[in-house]
């Protein structure tokens, strides 16, 4: 490892990861005794079922209410689809169909044996898993036939048109002028419905829907320029809200190849429940493990409410969390995109110092993690001519500690979702800056003792001195006391607690050990 | 001036200032500039160039000056322009509807409260709807406030409930009963296709048919409203961009005060 700028104490920092370790393991064991919906329709899509009813609704929902309805949700539903197909020698997809019609009641079939069962879904869940694969392998193959990795920071860029076809226009855009990452920002309101809309769609507002074909038809379009242009687009959406398996599932599929995925967000922003966000994380994670799919953890938010210099640690604190929440769930630290951002305001003084430690002790804690840097937002205020500014010093920050996957500031951010030019001109300010302090980085080292040690002292000691009591408390009484982003969440509150039930005896996801053994390749 | 010369200013551009015929100011009184920028879907050529100086043209600029070519993509092309504008206007006849209270900082108004209400300010605000945008709200109600302007929750005289983002409006009209609100406050970040007008208005029609519209004073903020646009939709008061902690508190106090010594 390189020798630490910051002169941290990684003894410390080996403290704070076990804190760390025994909180999510304790939070393990609660996550192994539950289900959920989420998880249920997840399973029911990797096993091949899609589309919708007559009434819009998504095959897999319709499954997963019938066999809620029944009280039967905590066998799993691969038991009771793998149940039907030995009875009737269907497909899933037929089982789904019928009993989308009232043509059959999945629980009042006879019951088969677990042998029999298993050996039904078997050759269905292996060719889903290959299915995985060899989207996983076509990414591989692409990169390693265009020159390999890049190096240095990876542009991230966004398109929030609500509408598909006019988001492909634009990010092709985008891909022609640099970027290397196109995120589609979902339509707002997306994270609270308890399904995943069908079909490509052409409204949303200040987003546009995440659906399994507008997944498609972004990854199409991002191969299409990627040729052309003989390098890699990476394509993110978001594994966030009630569907987060869901979305892993349907990106796992199309070849996506970035996905937001915190293992708390959605219960601080979004006021999910606790309970509902835990379990669905970790199966979200197990299947973006297996896909090579690099997640983006939200830590960066915390600084939208809390203050970006005094939560400095918190966010540290949570990137150690999510890292031993995504270890459990198989996912390997360089899919780790952990999450930190460029908030401190303007008028204080030495900010930048601040930002520059924090992102170089993030950079150091976290040496094989593609570190993802999120740019100035809350201080950006309509003065595009200072936001400019505000996203150079955003930008000198990512090339002088190396973080990966760099997300543009845009001037007009706090105006309106940016215009091709507004792209462009971060692309370049982007460029030139990466360029002309290409290796200052490495030129640099910081003063013994200086503001900027000390700083990172600072915010490590107090993240371990968090984690501990973290540790004493468990992670629910924790959420429930608003240690994080100042939010406080009760353990039964929230939305989506009606979707989480216990396991019973004999309950089994065929998908979750192959794909917790991780990366697909291995 | 001895002769035309010297005379390096355009003769006929009269410097002195006039309010009936306002015009942008660049370096000299009344000489219009403007800078613009906008992308035309066209190749970067200088047709492409002719094509944004008749832009400008057309907008009312005199001598438009494109600045800057630049190509973003195939059939994309980026012009910065400048020139003068030809258009002027009477400054004097505009009237804006603002809210007219003068604003009072935090002590202030703590003490206003304590002599002429004798008790908490009730305040219940969020970001309502399919909103999940807390930093406007957040700005107004978090005990740090924003640039240095402390938020609602810090007020020893206002007792603050900030519900955060995506309320249900039906959920924070519930909520205020509750508490026994005298302010509501919203919040609306996303305006993509106006979609915050809707539910700003659609919060005003509930309040109505529950008939608890006149029971509490109802404000809305963020940075695409005005005053003028939330008294239209039926609001007590509206807050936008440059608008702070001091001033919703400084309206709600007062014309609380006012509603009572009616």
């Amino acid at each position: 490892m390189l020798e630490s700028k910051l002169n941290l104490d990684f003894k410390l920092v080996e403290e704070a990861r076990a804190h760390a370790s025994r909180v999510a393991d304790d939070t393990q064991r609660f996550i192994d005794g539950c289900t959920t919906v989420a998880v249920e329709r997840t399973i029911c899509r990797l096993l091949g079922i899609d589309g919708v009813d007559a009434s819009d609704v998504p095959l897999p929902n319709v499954v997963v209410e019938h066999l809620m309805d029944k009280g039967a949700l905590p066998q799993g539903a691969a038991f009771w689809i793998g149940n039907a197909m030995v009875e009737t020698g269907k497909t899933p997809q037929e089982i789904a169909e019928a009993v989308a019609k009232d043509e059959l009641e999945l629980t009042a079939l006879p019951t088969h044996s677990e042998d029999e069962i298993h050996a039904a879904l078997d050759p269905i869940v292996q060719d889903s898993l290959a299915k995985i694969r060899t989207r996983r392998k076509r990414r591989e193959d692409f990169i390693a036939s265009h020159g390999g990795e890049k190096q240095g920071p990876w542009i991230y860029l966004i398109v929030a048109t609500g509408n598909i076809y006019e988001d492909v226009v634009q990010a092709t855009a985008a891909a022609r002028q640099g970027a290397d990452v196109i995120a589609v920002i979902r339509t707002t309101g997306q994270s609270l419905l308890d399904y995943v809309p069908y079909g490509a769609t052409t409204e949303g507002f200040g987003g546009t829907y995440a659906t399994q074909e507008n997944f498609r038809l972004m990854r199409e379009a991002m191969d299409k320029v990627g040729e052309e242009l003989g390098r890699y687009i990476r394509v993110c959406n978001y594994c966030s809200g009630l569907c987060m398996p869901e979305i892993a599932a349907m990106g796992a599929f199309e070849g996506l190849d970035v996905m937001l995925n915190d293992a708390l967000y959605g219960i601080l922003f979004r006021d999910i429940n606790m309970q509902r966000t835990l379990i669905d994380q970790s199966f979200s994670r197990a299947i973006n493990a297996y896909a090579g799919v690099v997640i983006n953890t939200g830590e960066d938010n915390y600084l939208t409410t809390a203050d970006a210099v005094e939560e400095a640690h918190t966010v540290l604190a949570s990137q150690f969390l999510n890292e031993a929440f995504a270890l459990r769930a198989g996912l390997p630290e360089e899919q780790m995109g952990l999450g930190h951002a460029f908030e401190i305001d303007p008028d204080v003084e030495n900010g930048f110092l601040y930002e520059l430690a924090q992102a170089e002790m993030a950079r150091e804690i976290f040496p094989n993690a593609p570190l993802k840097y999120m740019p100035p937002t809350k201080f950006m205020t309509g003065n595009i001519f200072r936001g400019h500014v505000q996203d150079a010093l955003f930008n000198m920050v990512t090339i002088l500690t190396n973080q990966k996957i760099h997300l543009l500031g845009m001037m007009t951010e706090a105006i309106h979702t940016p215009f091709l030019s507004d792209r462009f001109l971060a692309i370049q300010n982007a460029q030139y800056i990466f360029r002309t302090m290409h290796d200052l980085g490495s030129e640099i080292v910081f003063k013994e003792g200086g503001i900027m040690q000390n700083r990172a002292a600072d915010v490590l000691h107090k993240a371990t001195d968090l984690l501990g009591q973290i540790e004493q408390l468990g992670i629910f009484e924790t959420l429930e006391r608003g240690i994080f982003a100042d939010i406080k969440r009760p353990r039964d509150g929230g939305k989506g607690l009606d979707g989480v039930v216990n396991k019973a005896a004999g309950y089994f996801n065929p998908f979750l050990e192959p794909m917790m053994k991780g990366g697909a390749g291995k | 001036m001895s002769s035309g010369l010297y005379q390096i200013r355009d003769k006929d551009l009269d410097t002195t200032l006039d309010l009936t015929r306002l015009k942008p100011y660049g370096d000299t009184m009344n000489d219009g500039k403007v800078q613009l920028s906008f992308t035309l879907p066209i190749k970067d050529d200088d047709k492409g160039a002719a094509a944004a100086v008749l832009m400008a043209q057309k907008m009312g600029l005199a001598d438009p000056n494109v600045a800057l070519r630049q190509k973003l993509d195939e059939a994309f092309t980026f012009y910065v322009v400048y020139g003068s504008l030809t258009h002027s206007i009477n400054y004097n006849e505009i009237v804006v509807q603002t809210v007219a209270d003068e604003a009072m900082d935090m002590h202030e108004t703590d003490e206003f409260l304590k002599e002429r209400l004798g008790r908490k300010l009730v305040v219940v605000g969020a970001s309502t709807g399919t909103d999940a945008h807390t930093v406007g709200i957040d700005a107004i109600m978090n005990r740090k406030g924003f640039a240095g302007h402390y938020g609602l929750e810090r007020y020893e005289m206002v007792e603050a409930y900030n519900l955060g983002s995506q309320v249900p409006n039906e959920e924070f009209l519930r909520k205020a009963a509750e508490v026994h609100a005298d302010v509501l406050l919203v919040s609306q970040t996303v305006t993509q296709k106006d979609v915050h007008i809707q539910n700003l208005t659609e919060l005003i029609e509930l309040a109505e048919a529950e008939g608890v519209r006149e029971k509490y004073i109802f404000c809305c903020g963020g940075a695409r409203v005005t005053h003028a646009l939330a008294k239209e939709l039926g609001y007590d008061a509206g807050f936008g961009a440059g608008t702070y902690a001091d001033d919703v508190a400084t309206f709600c106090a007062k014309e609380l005060v006012r509603r009572l010594d009616k």
